[in-house]
């Protein structure tokens, strides 16, 4: 265990014992926080201090639990609440996981085999995953996927940042009817969607053209960047840009060096909001496009339905691992950063 | 000494009077905001109101009747359908004409199934006369006409012809509505209850997805509430059980589920196990109502928790310890404190998911049997299979306007700019 | 910005380079049923004619199914990105009245049988449109679990009865067919089926006799799902093709059954769509696809009967299994006792009506 300087509300609460008794020096950090001088301290200094911060952070625990004056029908309601929680978190887990073991299945369908349940390393194989790796079919839509998703993230994320700024500017004529306009393709049913660019592309000469998918993609994903801007924009501070205006700045520096660092975490969820509407989108691309632009909705809808091919288990095993993959990546990025800062989460 | 005040208009440091500087400052603002707007706006109507307005147009046309047989529509004008008498020569002798070229460039089995649409047997009888009409090549026509089928001699075929023939119909609207237009009398009935398909399918549609709103909303709100009063670190791993779902294909999850809901599936094999059921009696829990009902509460699922969770983090933990410490039951400050202030998030979470729910249509057709299937699956049936494309846009529209209602609904209650995603 | 420059160029180069080695060779899109049946077109079709042409590659799209409303619209938007369909009989038709596939000179455009018969000697009755190339002969049938009922199937009857053989049944998700074997069991003669269900009270006798097994019904709407269905034991006896339960049987292995009383027989063949942009190559192909030998090589995939006269004698062993084939064919004597063929002319004018109401019928 080391010290870490996280742990400030620990060393304040000690911070008269430890001046007093064993005349540990405290020190500001850059947040003007009050820590002990870790880099100047004695091997007996250090060890009380692990000691006790250590007690602390245990007590911390326990105070996180039921406090003392709950009566026992409220006990019971603190665990039925934490029992119905942990039965809805396995109600959205399970599913994903049944798929895991179906995906090693040795026969082409979608159920437990007798062997498969009683273990039988006979009933499981690697097949669906060599099928993946090695169908022309899988690459193709893997690389489509990946292609139409990219472009079509490109197109909302900056049309739609760039509208968010325009309807959070102060003087915005029009302002709900053109928001009610622009979140349209988040409200309308897909399958009417579908079917109206299935005709209008069709007429245009864009049916069954990669540019086609991207841009009816491009169009069901910028609402959900228009929404998230938005929402960021409302909690933005617009004595920054009058502040960076008055010491000089010209228009695109005050851009680029203030407004843009404030709302990309907004305009990076919008565009992750963005990139899985368009990677995971299935009923539009069977309408506008055609086999050049299959995507991996749309193989795993012909396995469904026209194959019965576990392959898509195999391939939706992949996904699920890849996204476990990422988040935890994220998570771990952004513990990282707040350490690197000092910040407790709250 | 206040007229001396209004006398005095006030100016800018250049001599402008104020009132119109800050109009001409408050345009430029104007113009700049919309022009930042416009390249979205006009992506959006070129890519996606220009599809819609399509499928307007789609819904009422019937320019097809005009453009393959245009001198017998024309013809047709001056014939009375009710009069109990076929239409005269000249009708005859512009249709056959009409066919014939319909014939050569491929058309008459179209114009054929357009009628088939009001009136069954139509397609039969375009199909053959194309055949046969090369061999009338003198008058009289009518006798020619009847000899290549005996339809033609019948006073219903004109009618149904010449009520279809302008360049705009209802008729795809009334058969999305369960009416039928008698063409022998030209008045509007509705279809009988047992064959009525469409009012029967809104209305489940409606139920289901309310019930799925519904269900969406118990399960996910004691979830959102844990999330936003757990401390950070931990809830940020909780929100990745949240996500996962949420970013794991439709297709597998739905998949995932007929796998679990079979009559031999994973639970009903739990059940058995447990000894609830017995072999007999093993739930059907899949090709029903039931399997759309769960297996869209699951996917739906994230979509209620996020809009909720990002509005019950804003909501002060102090408000309910304030209320509970001026002597209110902790249960009596949750519903009178709490639970108004989470207004604006269930609202955007509810109005999301019942849209969503609405439109679907992989989840219906792959789980939901013949009694959970939706009425986008009808859209889309009519539009790959029965190739009734006025029909399949014309319940579109309708499902559209239903929509449109209730986001009204939710923009009077809720307000639009109060959506968020968390 | 440099970083995300260099993942752009990236991830542009990862996906041209795909496309360009694709554009290197002639690409035919055939446009096919998927399952076993598109892999038995791979293996007698596709596979021999590539390794015969370098420089040809043919990939499978499954869409087969919505081919007339996807033809349509491909014709209307001017991109149509299909080569070649295998479309059933009475898509066959349709596509060939609306001008959207070409007409075919069978005897130039097609080899002669290997016993000397002109191509339409040798296809015969099966032209049944002059753009369709007939390729297979399938039926729609039943199959159930031989280990679910207490005395084999013998007649379609049985599906209707659920005292004899519990359970639940699949049965595709269209009045066809289903409305036939109603009337049938219902005790209207085969030869007037058609007749009979013309009528308004015909189709509601076929409804009600449908109505005595609703509950235990299954819809399906993709040939798939029955199998699926069948292994898992979700039913007892469903409806689908022939072949299917053919790969189903012997190359999965599973406990079922054929019924073949009453199967409808069915057409399925090649057709060209006319705006397709490979037109030359494909009648190279077609010309090799459709002769004897090939036909005959399908059957050692799949059971559903050649199309050809001179195909029929050469019909073997399943390649990898090793049985005869010609016992499993739907036009084997033993399997067809008593069949129905397909009526284009009821369908083609009936099926919006009667669709409408069965759907109504579903609902209820």
């Amino acid at each position: 265990m080391i010290l870490h300087d996280y742990d400030y509300e620990i060393y304040a609460s000690l911070r008269e014992e430890a001046q007093d008794k064993l005349k540990i020096t405290y020190v500001a950090d850059r947040y003007g926080n009050y820590i002990p001088d870790i880099e100047n301290i004695t091997s007996a200094q250090e060890e009380w201090l692990l000691k006790k911060v250590e007690e602390a952070r245990k007590i911390k625990v326990n105070v996180s639990s039921l406090p003392p004056y709950l009566s026992i029908p409220e006990r019971i309601w603190h665990y039925t609440f934490w029992i119905i929680c942990g039965a809805v978190l396995f109600f959205l887990i399970f599913p994903l996981l049944v798929i895991i073991p179906l995906s090693f299945n040795e026969v082409p369908f979608f159920t437990f085999t007798k062997k498969m349940l009683a273990f039988d390393p006979d009933g499981y194989s690697l097949q669906w995953y060599n099928d993946f790796f090695t169908s022309l079919n899988w690459q193709g839509a893997v690389r489509n996927s990946v292609f139409i998703a990219f472009f079509a993230t490109i197109i909302s994320t900056f049309l739609g940042t760039l509208a968010s700024l325009g309807l959070s500017r102060p003087h915005m004529p029009y302002r709900t009817l053109i928001m009610s306009l622009l979140i349209s393709p988040m409200i309308v049913p897909l399958i009417i969607s579908a079917a109206g660019m299935f005709f209008f592309y069709s007429r245009i000469g864009l049916q069954g053209t990669h540019l086609g998918v991207i841009l009816a993609h491009a169009a069901l994903g910028t609402p959900f960047v228009v929404i998230t801007v938005t929402a960021t924009l409302t909690g933005f501070d617009n004595n920054l840009i009058r502040a960076s205006q008055s010491l000089g700045a010209p228009p695109t520096t005050t851009f680029f060096k203030v407004i843009v660092p404030l709302i990309t975490p907004g305009v990076i969820s919008g565009a992750l909001f963005a990139f899985v509407t368009s990677f995971d989108e299935v009923v539009v691309v069977l309408f506008v496009g055609s086999y050049k632009q299959r995507t991996i909705p749309w193989q795993m809808f012909s396995g469904i339905r026209e194959q019965i091919s576990p392959t898509i288990l195999s391939a939706a095993t992949l996904l699920i691992l890849i996204t476990i993959g990422m988040l935890t990546t994220l998570e771990l990025l952004r513990r990282r950063t707040e350490r690197l800062r000092g910040v407790t989460p709250s | 000494m206040q007229k001396n005040q209004e006398n005095i208009p006030l100016v800018t440091a250049d001599g402008t009077p104020l009132k119109i500087s800050l109009a001409r400052a408050q345009r430029r603002s104007k113009i700049i905001a919309f022009l930042m707007v416009f390249p979205l706006l006009l992506f959006i109507t070129i890519a996606f109101i220009g599809p819609i307005a399509d499928m307007l147009m789609l819904s009422v046309e019937n320019s097809i009747v005009k453009k393959i047989l245009p001198k017998s529509a024309e013809a047709l004008q001056k014939w009375d359908e009710y009069s109990g008498q076929l239409p005269d020569e000249e009708v005859f002798a512009a249709i056959v004409e009409e066919i014939k070229q319909a014939k050569a460039s491929k058309q008459h089995t179209k114009i054929g199934s357009r009628f088939n649409y009001e009136s069954s047997g139509f397609s039969s009888l375009f199909r053959k006369t194309g055949r046969k009409v090369k061999k009338i090549k003198s008058p009289p026509f009518k006798d020619g006409l009847i000899k290549a089928d005996k339809r033609w001699g019948e006073i219903y075929t004109w009618q149904v012809i010449k009520q279809n023939s302008s360049n705009y119909t209802d008729g795809y609207y009334l058969a999305a509505l369960d009416f039928k237009r008698e063409f022998s009398s030209g008045n509007i009935k509705s279809l009988e209850s047992k064959d009525s398909i469409y009012l029967k399918l809104f209305f489940r549609t409606i139920l289901l997805s309310t019930l799925i709103t519904f269900l969406t909303f118990v399960i996910g709100f004691p979830l959102s509430y844990m999330l936003s009063t757990v401390s950070t670190r931990i809830s940020n791993i909780l929100i990745i059980f949240v996500l996962l779902p949420f970013w794991t294909s439709l297709l597998v999850r739905t998949t995932s589920w007929i796998a679990l809901l079979q009559q031999e599936g994973v639970i009903n094999d739990f059940l058995l196990l447990v000894g609830f059921i017995n072999e007999d009696g093993r739930l059907a829990m899949i090709h029903n109502a039931t399997g759309t009902v769960v297996a869209m509460t699951h996917i739906l699922l994230p979509f209620m928790v996020l809009p909720l969770f990002s509005v019950m983090k804003t909501i002060p933990k102090s408000y309910v310890r304030a209320a509970i410490s001026l002597g209110a039951h902790p249960w009596k400050a949750f519903w009178k404190i709490y639970f108004p202030n989470t207004g604006p998030g269930i609202g955007a979470g509810s109005i999301l998911v019942f849209i969503l729910a609405i439109g679907y249509y992989i989840t219906p057709a792959l789980v939901g049997g013949s009694s959970g299937t939706f009425i986008s699956n009808r859209i889309a049936y009519h539009i790959s299979s029965s190739l009734n494309w006025g029909l399949g846009s014309a319940i579109g529209v309708i499902l559209l306007g239903i929509v449109l209602l209730f986001f009204v609904l939710y923009h009077r209650i809720v307000g639009i700019n109060n959506m968020k995603l968390g | 910005m440099n970083y995300f420059m260099r993942t752009i160029i990236s991830i542009t180069a990862f996906v041209v380079v795909g496309m360009v080695s694709q554009a290197m060779a002639t690409e035919l899109v055939v446009v096919s049923w998927g399952g076993a049946y598109t892999a038995s077109q791979q293996n007698a079709y596709h596979q021999p004619y590539m390794d015969r042409t370098p420089g040809v590659k043919i990939v499978n799209d499954d869409s087969a199914g919505s081919a007339v409303a996807k033809l349509r619209a491909m014709k209307q938007a001017g991109n149509t990105t299909w080569d070649l369909v295998d479309a059933v009989a009475s898509d066959a038709m349709m596509l060939c009245d609306e001008g959207l596939v070409d007409e075919i000179d069978h005897n130039s455009a097609l080899a002669n049988g290997a016993d000397g018969s002109s191509a339409t000697e040798d296809f015969g009755d099966f032209i049944v449109s002059p753009c369709f190339i007939p390729q297979i002969v399938y039926s729609t049938t039943f199959g159930y679990r031989k280990d679910k009922v207490s005395r084999p199937m013998k007649s379609v009857c049985d599906v209707f009865d659920l005292k004899s053989f519990p359970g639940k049944r699949s049965l595709e998700k269209k009045p066809i067919n289903n409305m036939e074997w109603a009337l049938i069991c219902d005790g209207v003669s085969p030869s007037k089926v058609y007749d009979v269900l013309g009528t308004d009270a015909g189709v509601r006798q076929a409804l009600a006799k449908l109505d005595t097994i609703k509950s235990s019904v299954v819809w399906w709407t993709a040939g798939a799902q029955t199998p699926q269905l069948l292994a898992d034991g979700e039913v007892v006896v469903g409806s689908t093709y022939n072949g299917r339960l053919f790969a189903l049987i012997e190359e999965q292995k599973q406990p079922v059954a054929m019924l073949w009383d009453w199967q409808v027989f069915d057409l399925d063949g090649w057709v060209v769509p006319s705006e397709g942009k490979n037109k030359a190559e494909v009648m190279k192909y077609l010309r090799f696809a459709t002769d004897t030998q090939r036909l005959a090589d399908q059957a050692k995939f799949i059971s559903y009967g050649p199309t050809r006269a001179s195909s029929a004698p050469m019909v073997g062993k399943h390649a990898k299994l090793g049985i005869a084939m010609a016992p499993h064919m739907p036009t084997d004597p033993n399997n067809a006792k008593t069949t129905l063929l397909f009526n284009y002319e009821f369908w083609a004018d009936n099926r919006d009506d009667l669709d409408a109401k069965f759907n109504a019928w579903l609902l209820k």
